[in-house]
């Protein structure tokens, strides 16, 4: 057994023992911890596997936005989490059912037909240049920038519209608050709101 | 491309068991949209696993590319969801997915 192999089979137990934890752990922010842990070593995996720019992506993107923003959510939310486990062990048994049925088919398939070693290369868009040359990041710059250019603007924008829609969706106008009014502070002139008085001495205005 | 003795066949199973235990976790937490939602994470998190390891070993780099729009997607979807669920529990002060049926007729 190779260095490679105890390293595959360190990261996907941890990875998949995370998982479990992360659906059927009472606190929620437990959850959210065990998510990071899983989402850290799915990019072990991938960095053994040779795709380090998505792995470094998967770390910043979902362990740095997404995991804080599950995070943040659960923690600012006043919920009673023990009420909504009722009925954890009601559907236990039609979910580990219907689990068992689809892990089952879903090896069967990975083991039976694709045990015989590499599947065939051809039909090869954009070959991995070799490590040695070309760094995986910069593979990847050159492929996306050019003939996936427009797939990554639409990406872009899709960003734009739930950032725009998480905004819209969450902003209140909360009555009683006082905020700053550019126009009335604008309207202001010199002679309604400066008076010049003469204070007699001793006497007070 | 030699990875020792692990080959794609142990990514897709790694990446299938994963893809499992998301679905069994919307199974299990029916009443927690929260744990849903990180469920459907695990489930694209499956298909990500699947997405590079054939990207590796078809020595194609399209898989990475895909992969990074799905996680796009992914981010995109968990704000949108977070955002919908705050303003759920402002309104309603539970996020109890059985009584999210005030649409129904």
């Amino acid at each position: 057994m190779t260095l490679t192999a105890i390293a595959f089979y360190a990261f996907a137990i941890i990875l998949l023992a995370s998982a479990v934890r992360v659906i059927t752990a009472k606190n929620p922010v437990h959850s959210v911890l065990f998510l990071i842990l899983a989402f850290f070593n799915a990019a072990g995996l991938f960095v053994l596997i040779g795709a380090e720019f998505v792995a470094m992506i998967l770390v910043i993107v979902y362990v740095g936005a997404v995991a804080v923003l599950f995070l943040f959510v659960v923690m600012m939310l006043d919920i009673n989490f023990q009420e909504l486990r009722q009925g954890f062990m009601r559907y236990m048994p039609v979910g580990l059912v219907v689990g068992a049925i689809l892990a089952v088919e879903l090896v069967f398939l990975a083991a039976t037909q694709l045990a015989g070693g590499p599947v065939g290369g051809q039909a090869n868009n954009a070959p991995i240049p070799p490590v040695d040359q070309v760094t995986n990041t910069e593979a990847i710059g050159h492929i996306l920038y050019t003939d996936y250019v427009y797939a990554f603007q639409v990406s872009g924008l899709i960003l734009l519209v739930a950032m725009i829609g998480a905004i819209v969706l969450t902003l209140r106008s909360r009555p009683g608050v006082r905020r700053q009014q550019i126009g009335q502070q604008l309207d202001r002139k010199r002679a309604e709101v400066v008076q010049v008085r003469k204070v007699p001495t001793r006497g007070g205005v | 491309m030699e990875f020792g003795s692990i080959g794609l066949a142990h990514y897709l199973t790694l990446s299938a068991i994963l893809f499992t235990i998301g679905v069994f976790g919307i199974f299990l937490n029916r009443k927690n949209v929260i744990v849903i939602l990180m469920s459907v994470e695990m489930i694209l998190l499956a298909v990500n696993i699947n997405l590079v390891s054939f990207s590796v070993y078809l020595n194609d780099l399209v898989g990475q590319i895909f992969t990074m729009f799905i996680l796009t997607v992914a981010a995109a979807e968990a704000a949108i969801g977070l955002a919908i669920l705050v303003v759920y529990f402002r309104n309603r002060g539970t996020i109890a997915v059985e009584d999210i049926n005030m649409m129904k007729g």
